[in-house]
């Protein structure tokens, strides 16, 4: 075929038409589960905490999370006498085999498990380039591994830590709350197999849910509130030297 | 006519532009993903990836469909509300074709002192021991059961089960 000038002014959108139409298929939706009824958070009972790891060894096996690396991990924090602002804080290998025992006595001590706080207003999910990282309709702050660049953008925005390079895709990587089992109704590895009960799932748009009642009515806390992340992960019983 | 014929240069300039514009939309539709800006700026076909990734805990609703005789013992005791999996790992493959995965023997040595091991840091409440002194070396589960471990329920359980009476 002879392509004139004239002929490919026609072809070239139609070409574009085409490619959008075959290439890009439709998005499957998740089976009786609506984004927009839910909004997740996670409540954590520090009153409760027993500093195990056994949440941190089951995010590793549930998200195949790489050796040394941490999608939530375990504190100790010792506040020896009143300065609640110089704790000492420890967290051998993320506290996923448990903590040796504290040296000194007096004081107080604790553990403090972290997470990503899946914050609606996040730093991280602002910083991105190119669209890779965003906080989904149902309050999960999620990394696209297809999109993401691994320019370490978020993981330096991030006020808590939180994200790392994994260096298996060497994309951004994070906590997803478990969102491929909140999507079918179990919760997070870490609330499943926490023995205390310190990790409780929240969906905070379901007023009949007894942890949502919980914080409605008891005294909790976000982790930096003065950043104004929005975060939603809250804990009970926090002591003012945590970070 | 005269004019037009002096303006050709700004024909070929648009002509440029248009030729831009198409290319552009063009390479926007092959690269951009359909599903980018769906719910927001991100490629909305992202939460559908990541809401399929295969489940490792079945979760102790899964495992209480079948090990009901588990679920009664635990159920009375003090673990009552520590899920299978804490011990006993990830058994998502176990309960989709149990042939397929047969859960690990326990090593009582490691998981009981894992949560019960005297640390300072722990709750007050919390059972704790110093496993070196408590002992003497007898492993844990000889005296406390694991399902349900305080060890005058265990009595009454033992003692229940040889003579038959559920009660």
């Amino acid at each position: 075929m002879n392509i004139t000038r004239r002929r490919l002014l026609y072809l070239l959108p139609a070409a574009a038409i085409a490619w959008d139409s075959l290439i890009a298929g439709a998005p499957e939706a998740a089976p009786n589960y609506n984004m927009t009824d839910h909004w997740w958070g996670l409540l954590m009972d520090i009153t409760k905490c027993i500093g195990c790891g056994t949440c941190v060894q089951a995010c590793q096996a549930e998200n195949n999370v790489p050796d040394g690396y941490f999608r939530t991990w375990v504190e100790r924090y010792h506040v020896a006498d009143w300065s609640i602002e110089n704790p000492i804080v420890d967290s051998p290998d993320g506290g996923k085999h448990g903590f040796p025992p504290l040296e000194t006595e007096g004081g107080k001590s604790f553990y403090v498990p972290k997470m990503c706080n899946h914050c609606a207003d996040s730093p991280c999910t602002q910083v991105c380039p190119v669209g890779a990282t965003f906080v989904s309709p149902d309050g999960v702050v999620l990394v696209d591994q297809k999109y993401c660049l691994g320019c370490r953008y978020c993981i330096q925005a991030c006020p808590y830590g939180c994200r790392f390079l994994n260096p298996e895709t060497n994309t951004a990587s994070k906590c997803t709350l478990c969102y491929h089992r909140i999507n079918k109704g179990l919760t997070t590895a870490c609330c499943e197999t926490c023995p205390t009960g310190t990790r409780q799932l929240v969906d905070l748009k379901n007023p009949n849910d007894p942890v949502h009642k919980f914080i409605e009515t008891h005294s909790v806390q976000v982790l930096k509130p003065h950043l104004a992340t929005q975060a939603k992960v809250f804990y009970y019983g926090l002591d003012g030297s945590v970070r | 006519m005269a004019n037009l014929k002096d303006a050709g240069h700004l024909f070929r300039m648009a002509a440029v532009f248009v030729v831009g514009i198409v290319l552009f939309l063009v390479l926007r539709g092959i690269f951009v993903p359909r599903s980018f800006g769906q719910y927001g700026h991100y490629r909305g076909a992202a939460l559908a990836e990541i809401a399929s990734k295969p489940i490792m805990f079945a979760g102790h609703g899964t495992c209480e469909s079948c090990h009901i005789d588990v679920q009664e013992v635990k159920s009375k005791g003090v673990h009552a509300r520590v899920a299978c999996e804490s011990c006993h790992g990830p058994l998502a493959k176990h309960a989709d074709d149990p042939t397929a995965l047969q859960p690990p023997k326990l090593d009582v040595a490691v998981l009981c002192v894992r949560c019960h091991e005297a640390n300072l840091a722990k709750p007050k409440a919390f059972p704790q021991v110093v496993s070196a002194e408590h002992s003497g070396g007898v492993v844990c589960d000889t005296c406390h059961k694991p399902h349900s471990p305080r060890i005058a329920d265990a009595d009454t359980a033992s003692a229940e089960n040889p003579s038959g009476d559920s009660k």
